[in-house]
């Protein structure tokens, strides 16, 4: 049986699609792939992006880290944030990358500060929201289905 | 002439008690539209608060919540305690801000004499003047959160108190908002926050879980989540709640507005009429005066 797929921030439901056939997920041991019929799992989700397949169909999801739980082919995606493909701005994300490596680079704060850190998290963020926006843009140049 | 004086005050009346009507008219109708708008955010914050409930509640069950467990778990003797109050930062809601404020008193009250110390964290203007003014310790203050107001903005609360609670300084924390019920009505409502009570589960069949990586681990970053997110929830509700007590304030300060203008012009005609009539009188007996003389 496909896979039922809710994706939730505390925010806004962000994605909820009946028969998903394939999940890859990035969680802190890895990315894994969700197949229908998985066995039971609770898992920590780390900052990357989650591509759903379904019959005719694919989204990609940027996750900036969470919680998932499988059970029954249910699949429940707690994320932090998130946003699909197309609620991302590139332009923003761009921008929020060039802040973020600016102040990673011109800062003498010991590694591990705060800043550091939040600085870090901030790049994570937006490399993993151009990169979900890159799938984007190459659907749209027509490129044919570029199944690995 | 004291008549006609007499009835341009209650002219000049009328056209004040109109214009506040068309005030309060406006506020309903801005408290109506945020209603909508945050009554709805409470509803799009409910799915991850109904999958995190029932998520911890297996979790819990696996990972144990006793000895050992995780330290939001942990239930002390209450000496310490810490109380976030939730109110609005503006008033003409009605009894809005007064119960809540009343509630948290009561709280505070009932908790005096078993505990050592009581601080106090005030989300929102109202609440906060209150509690300086009643004296209160208060441990940190949140005011002018806005009327929409993010999960990002509401976590340092919930920060604050794992914190604290972590470290010891506090033992017990209470949060207080007004709960939505339905756009008539609000209740004061008063949850403990932490330690943690593990939700209860729902009676299905113990699933056999993987755990990646160990139940204890999902735990440590579950469960902070959960308070922020109870802390989040909380909010939300009280600024719906806001905005449906302002509606129905300004409603019927609208209406009272109203019969008080219809009032103010039965009065209006009545005493215009009586210095026309007294004018006529006058007139009358002084033609009167001048044929018979």
């Amino acid at each position: 049986m496909p896979l039922s797929l809710t994706v939730v921030t505390a925010q806004r439901s962000i994605l909820q699609q009946e028969g998903v056939m394939r999940l890859i997920v990035p969680t802190e041991d890895g990315q894994i792939t969700v197949l229908p019929s998985h066995a039971a799992l609770m898992t920590a989700l780390a900052e990357g992006e989650m591509v759903v397949r379904w019959n005719g169909g694919e989204d990609a999801i940027a996750i900036h880290g969470g919680f998932m739980q499988v059970v029954n082919d249910e699949v429940n995606v707690l994320a932090d944030a998130a946003e699909r493909v197309e609620q991302i701005d590139v332009a923003r994300a761009e921008a929020a990358r060039a802040r973020a490596e600016a102040r990673l680079a011109g800062r003498e704060v010991p590694v591990g500060g705060v800043d550091v850190l939040r600085a870090q998290l901030a790049l994570a963020r937006s490399l993993t929201r151009l990169r979900v926006a890159r799938r984007r843009s190459g659907s749209a140049t027509g490129a044919p289905s570029s199944r690995p | 002439m004291p008549g006609g004086g007499q009835v341009r005050a209650i002219r000049d009346r009328i056209k004040s008690v109109a214009n506040t009507a068309k005030v309060t008219r406006a506020m309903e109708l801005v408290a109506a539209s945020k209603m909508r708008r945050a009554q709805d955010r409470a509803v799009q914050a409910r799915p991850y608060a109904e999958t995190m409930r029932a998520v911890l509640s297996q979790l819990t069950g696996v990972a144990g919540g006793g000895e050992g467990g995780h330290p939001l778990l942990e239930v002390r003797p209450a000496k310490g305690i810490a109380y976030i109050h939730i109110t609005a930062d503006r008033g003409l809601a009605g009894g809005l801000n007064a119960n809540m404020n009343r509630a948290g008193a009561s709280l505070i009250l009932e908790h005096q004499p078993t505990s050592e110390r009581i601080s106090v964290l005030p989300v929102g203007r109202k609440g906060r003047d209150f509690f300086r003014r009643s004296g209160m310790q208060i441990m940190g203050e949140f005011p002018q959160l806005g009327d929409f107001p993010n999960f990002e903005d509401v976590r340092p609360i919930a920060r604050l108190v794992m914190d604290d609670f972590i470290a010891g300084n506090i033992d017990q924390v209470f949060i207080g908002y007004q709960r939505f019920v339905n756009a008539g009505s609000q209740r004061p409502t008063i949850r403990q926050l932490l330690p943690i009570v593990a939700p209860e589960g729902t009676a299905s069949a113990p699933v056999d879980f993987i755990f990646e990586p160990s139940p204890q681990r999902l735990l440590e970053t579950l469960l902070p989540r959960f308070v922020e997110m109870q802390v989040y929830e909380a909010v939300l509700e009280a600024r719906a709640s806001e905005q449906s007590a302002r509606m129905v304030a300004m409603h019927q300060a609208t209406d009272a507005a109203g019969d008080m203008v219809s009032a103010l012009t039965l009065a209006y005609n009545k005493a215009r009429q009586e210095t026309i009539t007294a004018e006529l009188l006058d007139i009358v007996g002084g033609t009167a005066a001048i044929e018979n003389g």
